[in-house]
């Protein structure tokens, strides 16, 4: 597993990309552009990305991040890449339910779910 | 400032101002000041994150749009706990705006546009959002165990 330090670990598996942030809050604008620093280097590297974004850790976020997610997932679908979020917690999902991002972004209960629902190999 | 406390099983009301700079970091401060108020005063978990939620992108919209993140500016926070209510008053030294005039993220193009969605959220969290004439302050109530049907089915909803 590498470790891009603070923000995100990431598993690079035969089927997907799996990158799950490591903070418990995402709030602040400058971890948000760090975040998009990784994010969008890790989309860059593997064409055609399979990526999983596991939210386990997550409890708190702010609308500044479902900004930043749509940019990812812009990213990914420009390079003809799946994009998966998954293990958001009821909390979490609310936010997600309430702006519609629900219509926008694939979310799975679980990694098991979010990789069985990808079609294809990486 | 007046500061009142919970004295054992008498409720009394918590008041509080507060002035801090427009760096996004100053809000961190200003939670951490009202949770253990909201603790102490029973508010359920789910009140503390919407609280928490509806205070950070007040605040954001106060530093990034009112004040354009000149840190010399000043948010003025006001906040009361009260036995059945939290309510927040924010106020920036921006020229105010419309809130009319935002649109809703919710539908069509605005769904991949970044603008409305964190006032959007304070709307949905919070009881009470109202804006003052000039648009620069904004006063927010979150009413304790009000029941929230929309809340109950996503839980249930989650996938």
């Amino acid at each position: 597993m590498a470790s891009l330090k603070p923000k995100v670990s990431v598993e690079y598996g035969e089927k997907a990309t799996i990158v799950t942030f490591t903070d418990e809050k995402i709030l602040e604008e400058r971890d948000i552009v760090e975040l998009q620093g990784s994010l969008m280097g890790i989309i860059e590297q593997t064409e055609k990305i399979n990526l999983i974004l596991d939210f386990s850790t997550v409890k708190f976020l702010s609308s500044a991040v479902l900004g930043l997610l749509i940019r990812v997932s812009k990213k990914v679908y420009e390079q003809n890449g799946q994009l998966r979020l998954c293990n958001i917690n009821p909390r979490i999902y609310e936010i997600f339910k309430i702006t519609r991002l629900t219509k926008i972004f694939d979310i799975s209960p679980d990694r098991a779910s979010a990789a069985a629902s990808l079609a294809g190999q990486q | 400032m007046v500061l009142y406390v919970c004295v054992g099983v008498e409720f009394m009301p918590i008041s509080r101002s507060v002035v801090v700079s427009s760096t996004p970091s100053a809000v961190v401060d200003v939670f951490r000041q009202l949770q253990p108020g909201l603790k102490a005063s029973n508010f359920s978990e789910e009140d503390i994150f919407a609280v928490h939620l509806a205070l950070e992108e007040a605040f954001t919209n106060a530093v990034k749009h009112g004040n354009k993140m000149e840190p010399s500016k000043a948010v003025k926070i006001d906040y009361a706990i009260e036995p059945d209510k939290v309510e927040i008053c924010m106020t920036d030294e921006g020229l105010g705006f419309d809130p009319e005039v935002i649109p809703d993220p919710r539908y069509g193009d605005n769904l991949y546009k970044p603008a409305g969605r964190g006032m959007l959220l304070m709307r949905s969290f919070m009881d009470v959002i109202e804006y003052n004439k000039q648009g620069n302050s904004v006063r927010m109530i979150r009413y304790r165990e009000k029941r929230r049907p929309s809340s109950k089915s996503t839980a249930g909803n989650n996938p």
